[in-house]
């Protein structure tokens, strides 16, 4: 795949206070321009499962419905993910703009902004920015509102379908799929859910044009990216930069000259040991990580006092708490892993045993119900199989 | 019509509507795909992964269950890949699992011993979690003893105390790890809302719900020779107990049960449908008198519409969610507990057996009897009225213990005095029977004629629909009747509480037209009751149901006023319906309960 | 009307009896009352029109919707990864032997609940914690101990 230097760019938090010049500018336009330009922008989901944004605005806007819906996706809780509260804080107003000419492509009227309990602190200012939007919206005359609901502590309420159940008032208990939000999301109706810095790239699309965001990044990863950069690092942080670079230019930069691998994606994501570092590309089509970048931009780094062994106890701890428990791949799966690698660790079970785990998170990967339970296998294959000594001694 | 869409599956090919699942295609080509989680009578929820299968250019399997079939979509369902996942599901199941099957209660009727065995799962490849160690069983229910180590979390049971029965007794709490299915704040079944119903029993796949059985304290009391043991059959026992014996669903087995409770020792086998038609003259004099105050005008205060009370769990629905619809509840008994207290009066003086001897024992189709028969005023005879409810199941555990062949036993006859019965009686097992029988009776008492529907069969009120209504004007009623001439009577008939509650919350004005509501707390009413062989589904009610009309049609007297032995009854003791007497012994009253 | 009951109807007159509105109104009494305890539940389900058994249910999923008693102030320190190398342990052990209770215990003096809990968006600043809806980063004991110190003044007696 195609590579590139690794550039610091500055779109996202650079705020010129221009957001109403380019929410009427945007809107001049007709729905299908619009659709176009993110279309040709190549501009895929920041969330996780890089759904390219165009097509999921298109598929929304024509599928039937009374109502439609747009939400944000704020519930932000992959371990080491931390940017969209950084935009929620600091350019919120571009955020409720692309949600603002979201809903006018798709036909929605109301927009909702799921926000995770752990960020109440962020309510009050969020609602004043609200609400001066809403003011000037009605001064325009644009049919649209927006408003915040809290989550309460349950991680899988990021996925698309649990934020649906939990919107409405149940246990965040991921649905089927399909039907697809863009046929059938929230109340049944056709939705469109996007994740914060996703909403906040289409807004530099529609400030600076297509043209200009596909000249960032690589093929099939467009743009740029925010990376929440934590673990072993002097300059832990949000970094937003071009979407392309090598695993071994990032660690160049943002390690502590002793990392021995990098986390990448949060723990759904992917353990990338040091020798990987050349072959990785960080984008959507990343060798190492298959179809997608996993996600939300975490890089979690980690030096070479650090057991990996004490790294996936960590993420298994997670998930054994945080699947939602409905299916029976992930919600057994998740504990028979973690009490396996410290069955193993203690020399109850040999090293065979790894073996079979491995066979197991293969299972999960095909059979679970949502997105956690089929990622599990991600870090637990990539830990286990680089990381194996530190397994069992 | 709509396009149907074409797929195959294992390489055959099949045609199928828009919106059917892949498992329904299967199904349609007689492939069997395993399934835990699903269930005809429930939304899908596609939780439990078993039914997983391959779809050609789709990475991941697919859940059978929860996918609707696509056009052109080519579907593998037993792969190597597809095994393998599959066994790893069962294993992960059984990791979770307290799989001490010889110990069980399901053995041998488990949904999951039933496809580890068909899988083979010979050893276990993943350490047991044993976090069950930590459950508690639940046992303090008369009527339902929940165990949550046996439980694989389907969320069946959920499911249907929310979507059959609009109860939501049960939820599903907490998640991961800790997702359990649990009650509000983890009560005992016994303090919270729950009906007893036994729909969640009915539709759970393992051991974790279970009716609580009286079996061995029943064999106890057939054995001792001090005990006069006398069973009574709940009407739609007889249109499902074959099918514990490998018989289609529908079949009658009226005459084989009656000889295979004589084999097991019963002492005198009679029938509650002789109370079935013994309610409907007690309920409908309830009724007419009800009518007369208030159509006639005579009492403003007196309530209308009259509503059944023959299910226990309707009567504890009611007292629970709705106290403000108390008064309309009829205050006849159930046939069960009319019968229980006949027996020990006038059976017991009849035959010159001293009560405390008898040992009183119904064959029910349900769990909300098993509750029913222990509440604290269901002694009117001085003892308590009922000593055991056993289920069609456990019925069907016992015959079997005996070492009975069911299916070559002779027919013989119920005993005298309590076991003569009409079509009308046989009817109360479906859903709208108590109506239709009310029906025949109430009217030729007012009109002196039979009710103007062709051979009696009031068709109205039949049917698997959740609410039914029906009218019947009177005309030319009988000169003491003169005040009904012209007046409509407006009947409802609901089965499901998730129907009744439907009823129950229409507003006062559309309430309050109706004279006479028909409530059963089980879909189909008693024949798809919580105690009735499992599984269920639409089609197994529906056969069931076709039985007992044909029961219905095959009887010789057809209307309750007819059976000589009730009619005797009230000659011989009791006087005439609503009597002091019947009163004292075939009425009751209702307890206000808590909501939650 | 006793506290909770009017605390519920108001929460509940307010935002709507739809079911939609369940987690708002939960979220509402356990704004004020650190937890949702049997009677506010049941109160939540007769004003909602739910069984309660639904209330608890729902309640059950969200780990911020706690139903056994809390202190007046929930420490949440964050436990995932970045802040457990950050040293969540020291933070934890200051806590524990300022407060004198272990993780999941509360003050006798029902002051402070001491919890743990899973990524709170602060992994580049970590150690971190929430003191109920307060966010804290960057600890180290000493820093946790004035805190919680601050805290400790506030406190209603
Ligand atoms: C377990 C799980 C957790 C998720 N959490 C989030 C999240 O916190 N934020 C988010 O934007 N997307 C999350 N997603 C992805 C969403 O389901 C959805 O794909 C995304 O919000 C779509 O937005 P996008 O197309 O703009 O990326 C999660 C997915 C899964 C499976
Ligand atoms: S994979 Fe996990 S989180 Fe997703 S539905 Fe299954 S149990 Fe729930
Ligand atoms: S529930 Fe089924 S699998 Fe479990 S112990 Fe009972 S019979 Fe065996
Ligand atoms: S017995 Fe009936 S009411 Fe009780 S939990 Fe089961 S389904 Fe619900
Ligand atoms: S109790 Fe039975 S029906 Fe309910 S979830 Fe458990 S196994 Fe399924
Ligand atoms: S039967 Fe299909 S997932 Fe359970």
């Amino acid at each position: 795949m195609e590579q590139q230097l690794l550039k610091r760019i500055d779109l996202i938090f650079n705020d010129e206070n221009d957001w109403q010049e380019i929410l009427d500018q945007t809107l001049a336009h007709d729905n299908t321009y619009i659709i176009n330009a993110l279309v040709s922008s190549e501009l895929k989901g920041r969330g996780g499962a890089g759904f390219p944004t165009g097509l999921k605005w298109k598929l929304t806007s024509e599928a039937p419905g009374i109502e439609k819906y747009m939400i944000c996706n704020a519930d932000e809780g992959e371990p080491g993910t931390f940017k969209d509260r950084e935009i929620l804080s600091r350019v919120s107003f571009k955020v409720l703009v692309a949600m603002a000419v979201c809903a006018r492509v798709i036909g929605a009227k109301e927009g909702i902004i799921y926000l995770r309990g752990e960020y109440k602190y962020l309510v009050p200012q969020l609602n004043k920015t609200i609400a001066e939007f809403g003011a000037y919206c009605g001064r325009t005359g644009l049919d649209f509102n927006v408003r915040i609901f809290l989550g309460s502590g349950a991680y899988i309420c990021g996925e698309e379908t649990a934020l649906f159940e939990s919107l409405e008032g149940h246990r965040g208990e991921p649905r089927n799929k399909p039907p697809f939000p863009t046929d059938y999301g929230f109340r049944g109706m056709p939705t469109v859910v996007n994740n914060v810095e996703t909403l906040v790239h289409a807004y530099t699309i529609f400030k600076y044009g297509a043209a200009r965001f596909k000249e960032l990044g690589v093929a099939s990863s467009r743009g740029t990216k925010l990376f929440s950069v934590s673990g072993d690092t002097p300059i832990a942080g949000i970094y937003e930069l071009e979407l392309g670079m090598s695993l071994s230019q990032f660690v160049e930069e943002f390690g502590d000259g002793d990392t021995k691998a990098v986390q990448v994606g949060g723990a759904s994501g992917f353990l990338v040991p040091r020798k990987k570092f050349d072959e990785t590309t960080i984008g959507f089509q990343g060798r190492l990580t298959g179809v997608s970048l996993p996600t939300g931009g975490s890089m979690m780094l980690f030096n070479s006092s650090r057991s990996m062994y004490n790294v996936l106890n960590n993420y298994l701890d997670f998930f054994r708490e945080e699947s939602c428990g409905q299916c029976t791949p992930c919600r057994v799966g998740c504990q028979i892993l973690h009490k396996g690698i410290e069955e193993v660790k203690r020399g109850e079970r040999n090293a065979k045993y790894l073996q079979t785990l491995l066979l197991l998170t293969e299972t999960m990967q095909l059979t679970a119900k949502c997105g956690l339970g089929q990622s599990v296998a991600n870090s637990f294959s990539s830990i286990v199989e680089n990381f194996w000594e530190e397994m069992i001694y | 019509m709509e396009n149907k869409v074409q797929l195959t599956i294992n390489g055959q090919i099949v045609e199928v509507q828009p919106g059917k699942s892949i498992l329904e295609a299967a199904e349609k080509l007689r492939i069997h795909i395993p399934t835990l989680c699903y269930h005809k009578d429930l939304c899908v929820k596609g939780n439990c992964r078993v039914c997983v299968v391959e779809s050609k250019h789709n990475k991941r399997l697919v859940a059978a269950c929860a996918t609707p079939a696509e056009q052109g979509m080519a579907i593998v369902t037993n792969s190597l890949k597809v095994r393998n996942a599959r066994r790893h599901i069962i294993q992960l199941l059984l990791a979770e699992h307290n799989a001490d099957c010889t110990k069980c209660y399901k053995n041998g009727q488990c949904e999951l011993q039933r496809i580890a065995a068909d899988l083979k799962i010979l050893n276990q490849d993943f350490s047991e979690l044993n976090q069950w160690k930590k459950y508690t069983v639940d046992y303090y229910s008369p009527s339902i003893i929940k165990n949550d180590s046996k439980c694989i979390r389907c969320q069946r049971c959920v499911r249907t105390c929310a979507e059959l029965q609009g109860v939501n007794a049960l939820t599903v709490a907490h998640k991961g790890e800790k997702m359990k299915i649990s009650t509000f704040l983890a009560k005992p079944m016994s303090e919270v809302v729950c009906t007893n119903c036994g729909q969640c029993v009915n539709h759970c796949p393992t051991g974790a719900l279970v009716e609580r059985n009286y079996i061995e304290e029943v064999w106890a009391a057939l054995a001792d020779p001090t005990k006069h043991v006398i069973v009574q059959t709940a009407p739609a026992v007889r249109v499902g107990l074959g099918e514990e014996f490998g018989l289609e669903p529908g079949t009658r087995v009226t005459g084989k049960m009656v000889t295979a409770l004589r084999q097991l020792g019963f002492d005198t086998v009679l029938d509650t449908d002789f109370t079935a038609d013994l309610t409907i003259l007690e309920e409908g004099t309830e009724l007419l008198g009800r009518l007369k105050s208030s159509v006639a005008g005579d009492n403003a205060d007196v309530k209308l519409p009259v509503i059944s009370s023959c299910s226990p769990g309707w009567i504890k629905y009611i007292e629970h969610l709705f106290p403000n619809r108390l008064s309309h509840l009829s205050s006849c008994k159930s046939p069960q507990q009319m019968f229980g207290a006949l027996a020990k009066t006038y059976y017991a003086a009849s035959r010159k057996i001293d009560p405390k001897s008898i040992v009183s024992v119904s064959i029910m189709p349900c769990t909300a009897k098993k509750y029913e028969a222990g509440r604290p005023e269901m002694c009117s005879s001085g003892y308590r009225d009922v000593d055991y409810v056993l289920t069609t199941r456990e019925l069907a555990i016992m015959i079997k213990q005996a070492g009975l062949d069911f299916g070559v036993l002779s027919e013989s006859a119920y005993d005298k005095l309590m076991g003569q019965s009409t079509g009308a009686a046989a009817i109360f097992g479906a859903t709208g029977g108590v109506m239709e029988a009310a029906l025949r009776t109430v009217y030729e008492v007012v009109t002196g004629r039979e009710v103007p529907f062709e051979a009696l069969n009031i068709t109205p009120v039949r049917g698997m629909e959740g609410i039914r209504e029906a009218a019947i004007e009177v005309k030319n009623p009988l000169p003491e009747w003169q005040f009904l001439d012209g007046v409509t009577l407006r009947c409802a008939v609901a089965h499901g509480l998730v129907n009744a509650r439907k009823l129950m919350e229409l507003p006062a004005e559309r309430f309050n037209q109706y004279h006479f509501i028909e409530i059963m707390a089980c879909p189909g009413g008693c024949l798809g009751g919580g105690g009735q062989p499992i599984p269920t589904s639409p089609e197994i009610r529906n056969r069931r149901m076709e039985a007992i009309y044909a029961e219905d049609m095959g009887m010789p007297l057809r209307k309750s006023h007819d059976n000589p032995e009730v009619q005797l009854l009230y000659a011989n003791y009791l006087g005439s319906p609503n009597s002091k007497k019947a009163h004292e012994l075939l009425h009751t009253h209702y307890t206000l309960r808590e909501r939650f | 009307m006793d506290p909770v009951k009017s605390l519920v109807t108001d929460l509940v007159s307010r935002l709507g009896t739809h079911r939609e509105n369940l987690l708002p109104v939960l979220q509402g009494v356990v704004e004020q009352q650190q937890y949702l305890s049997e009677y506010a539940m049941i109160k939540v389900a007769e004003a909602m029109n739910l069984s309660a058994a639904e209330v608890y249910g729902t309640a059950t999923f969200y780990s911020f919707l706690e139903n056994k008693k809390m202190g007046q102030y929930i420490i949440r320190v964050c436990k995932t990864i970045t802040c457990s190398m950050k040293g969540k342990q020291q933070i934890l052990s200051a806590i524990e032997e300022m407060l004198k209770i272990q993780i999941g215990e509360t003050t006798p003096d029902g002051v402070f609940t001491l919890l743990q809990t899973n990524c709170l968006g602060w992994c580049h600043k970590g150690p971190a914690m929430l003191v109920n809806d307060e966010v804290y980063s960057d600890l180290t004991p000493e820093k946790v101990r004035d805190i919680l110190q601050s805290y400790l003044k506030t406190a209603k007696s």
